[in-house]
C-alpha cells in the first residue's frame, strides 16, 4: 500500500505539501487559539474560495492565478471583518459568521457558473496531487517565511494576546504585530488550500492547536505538539485518500478530529481520563 | 493638592491644568486641577462612574484629553507603569509566573533583546519579595486571585517606573494579601516612585494613604488624606453621583 507513495512523483510531492503545510499553519493556529479569535481562522480560510473562483474564471486551472486570487480575497476580508467588528455595533462572532457565509456562496455561485463539478470539489476539498513543482517551491517559500517571521514577532505577539493593555501601557505597537500575524495566516490559509481545499483548509491550521492543548499548558509544549499532530495527519490523511479515492482536504480534517477526540478522552489535561480517572496529587 | 505657582512644572511632578476626559462628548472627568507630587502616595476615591478609572486611562494615555492637559514634568511614558483592574488579563494563557514577572523588563529588553541572567535573578527577587518566591515555575492559570496579583506586584517591582498607576488593586484581595501588597507599595514610595491608586476601602485609604482626590466628575477634594475624606465631602459625592444626566448640555466652562 505505501509502494506508490515512495515512487510517484505526484503522491511524493503530496506528502511534502502536507508537511510543509502543517509545519507553519500548527503554530499559527496555536496563536490563533490563544487569541481566541478560531472563528476569524475560519473565516479567512474560506474567504479563499471567491478569490480563487475568480482566479480560476480569468486564467482556467492556473494554480498561480487562484492562489493570487485567494491571497487577495482573504486579505480584503481579514481588513474589512477586522474593521466591521471595531466600527459597527454587531458583536464580533455575528459578523465574523456573515462573511464567512456569503464568501462560501459567492465562491460556490461563481465556480458552478464557470467550472465543472470535479473543479468544484478540487477547489472546495483538495487535491493534494494536483501540487506540481512550481507550488511546492511557493509552499516550501512561504512555510520558510512564516517560521522566520514568527520567531522574530513571537515575544510581542504572545505578550499582545496575553495582557494587551500592559503592551499598550509599555507602547509595544501590539496593533502592528497583530496585523504582521494577521498577514501570515491569510498566507498559511492560501498555501494550504490545494492540499486541504478551501473549506478545510482552517482545520489543519486550528484543530491540532485544540487537541494540543490536552497535552501540554506551556506555549512551547502547545506548538511543538500541533505541529506533530498536523504532519501525522495530513500525511495519514493522504495515504487514506490516495487508497480510498477520496478528496485529500476531508481525510486529513478527519485524521485530526480522531486525534482530538482521542486526546480529549485520554489526554493530560482537561480530558475525560483526568477527570475521572486523576493521577495522585501532590503534596503542595 | 490644589495647584501652586511653585509647584508648576516642576521635575517630576504631574500637574493636571483643567482637564476633561471622557466617551462620546459625555466628560467622565470634569475640568480637573492639581498635582501629583512626586514621590506621593495618592488615593483616588469617589463613587463609581465617578472618573477615576477614566482619569488613570488619561495618565497612562489611553484616553485623550477633552480639553485642557496633563504635563508629567519629564516623565516619559516608559517610566509609568499601570495596573488595569482585574478582569482585563486572559488567566488561561499558558504562561509561567516568572515569564509574567519578566515582562516588566519590557521598557530594557523591549521584542527582541535576550533577558539575561542577572534580569532572571531580579525577577526571581521580585516574585521572593512579594511572597511568591516558590512559584516562579508554576502556570499563571493555577493562582488563586491574590496570588496573581501579588505576581503582576512583582512584575511592577522589577519594571521599575517612575509612576505607579493603580485601578483597584486591592478588589477582592483577602487583608493578609492587602496588607503585604501595601508594604511593597510602601518600600517602592520610599524609593521615589510616585502612586496613584483607585480605591474603595476607605479604612484603608485613611490608613496608608496620606494624599487623597475625590472625584465625582467634579473634583470634590484633592489634598490631606483627613481634610478631604471629610463627611461634608463623602456626603457631596454620593449626591453628585445621583445626578448623572444622559443628554447634556453643551459645557460652556472656558477650557
Amino acid at each position: 500500500m505505501l509502494c506508490p507513495f515512495l515512487t510517484d512523483p505526484a503522491l511524493k510531492r503530496a506528502l511534502v505539501s502536507a508537511v510543509l503545510v502543517s509545519c507553519s499553519g500548527a503554530p499559527l493556529g496555536v496563536m490563533l487559539v490563544l487569541r481566541r479569535m478560531s472563528l476569524m481562522g475560519d473565516v479567512i480560510a474560506h474567504a479563499i474560495l471567491p478569490g480563487t473562483a475568480a482566479g480560476f474564471i480569468l486564467a482556467g486551472l492556473s494554480i498561480p492565478a487562484m492562489s493570487l486570487g485567494g491571497l487577495i480575497a482573504g486579505l480584503i476580508v481579514a481588513l474589512i471583518a477586522g474593521l466591521a467588528t471595531r466600527f459597527t455595533a454587531i458583536r464580533e462572532d455575528a459578523s465574523l459568521a456573515t462573511f464567512y457565509l456569503l464568501a462560501v456562496a459567492a465562491g460556490i455561485l461563481m465556480l458552478s457558473l464557470h467550472g465543472t463539478a470535479q473543479d468544484l470539489e478540487d477547489i472546495l476539498f483538495g487535491d493534494a496531487q494536483s501540487v506540481d513543482n512550481q507550488m511546492l517551491v511557493y509552499m516550501a517559500g512561504v512555510t520558510s517565511f512564516t517560521l522566520l517571521a514568527l520567531a522574530v514577532i513571537y515575544r510581542p505577539l504572545v505578550v499582545e494576546s496575553f495582557d494587551p493593555h500592559f503592551m499598550r501601557a509599555v507602547r509595544g505597537k501590539g496593533g502592528l504585530y497583530h496585523v504582521i500575524f494577521m498577514l501570515l495566516v491569510v498566507l498559511n490559509m492560501v498555501e494550504g488550500y490545494r492540499t486541504l481545499g478551501t473549506l478545510m483548509a482552517s482545520g489543519l491550521l486550528l484543530i491540532p492547536a485544540v487537541a494540543a492543548q490536552f497535552w501540554s499548558r506551556k506555549l512551547s509544549g502547545l506548538i511543538s505538539i500541533s505541529v506533530l499532530i498536523a504532519i501525522i495527519s495530513s500525511v495519514a490523511g493522504i495515504i487514506l485518500a490516495e487508497t480510498y479515492k477520496v478528496p485529500s482536504g476531508p481525510a486529513i480534517v478527519l485524521f485530526i478530529g480522531a486525534i482530538y477526540m482521542g486526546s480529549g478522552l485520554l489526554g493530560r489535561h482537561g480530558s475525560v481520563r483526568a477527570r475521572y480517572f486523576p493521577f495522585r496529587h501532590f503534596e503542595a | 493638592m490644589p495647584i501652586d505657582s511653585d509647584s508648576m512644572g516642576a521635575a517630576m511632578t504631574i500637574t493636571l491644568s483643567n482637564l476633561s476626559v471622557g466617551y462620546d462628548r459625555h466628560p467622565a472627568v470634569h475640568h480637573i486641577s492639581g498635582v501629583f507630587a512626586a514621590g506621593s502616595l495618592t488615593a483616588i476615591v469617589g463613587p463609581n462612574g465617578g472618573g477615576k478609572s477614566t482619569l488613570l486611562k488619561a495618565l497612562i494615555g489611553f484616553l485623550r484629553p477633552m480639553s485642557g492637559h496633563i504635563d508629567f514634568g519629564g516623565i516619559t511614558p516608559q517610566q509609568i507603569a499601570y495596573l488595569p483592574q482585574q478582569s482585563e488579563v486572559d488567566r488561561s494563557f499558558p504562561l509561567s509566573v516568572l515569564d509574567v514577572v519578566l515582562l516588566g523588563f519590557w521598557p530594557k529588553i523591549g521584542a527582541f533583546s535576550a533577558v539575561s541572567s542577572e534580569q532572571r535573578g531580579a525577577a526571581q527577587e521580585a516574585l521572593e519579595k512579594t511572597g511568591m518566591g516558590a512559584f516562579a515555575e508554576r502556570p499563571i492559570e493555577a493562582l488563586s486571585t491574590g496570588q496573581w496579583q501579588r505576581v503582576l506586584f512583582a512584575r511592577l517591582l522589577v519594571q521599575k517606573a517612575r509612576v505607579l498607576l493603580l485601578d483597584e488593586p486591592f478588589a477582592a484581595i483577602d487583608n493578609r494579601t492587602t496588607h503585604d501588597l501595601m508594604h511593597v507599595l510602601q518600600h517602592m514610595q520610599e524609593e521615589g516612585c510616585t502612586i496613584i491608586a483607585v480605591m474603595h476601602d476607605l479604612p484603608l485609604v485613611r490608613e496608608h494613604f496620606p494624599q487623597s482626590l475625590m472625584l465625582a466628575r467634579e473634583l470634590i477634594g484633592w489634598g490631606s488624606t483627613a481634610e478631604v475624606l471629610c463627611d461634608e465631602n463623602l456626603a457631596r459625592a454620593t449626591q453628585l453621583a445621583g445626578n448623572w444626566v444622559e443628554h447634556a448640555a453643551e459645557c460652556k466652562k472656558v477650557a
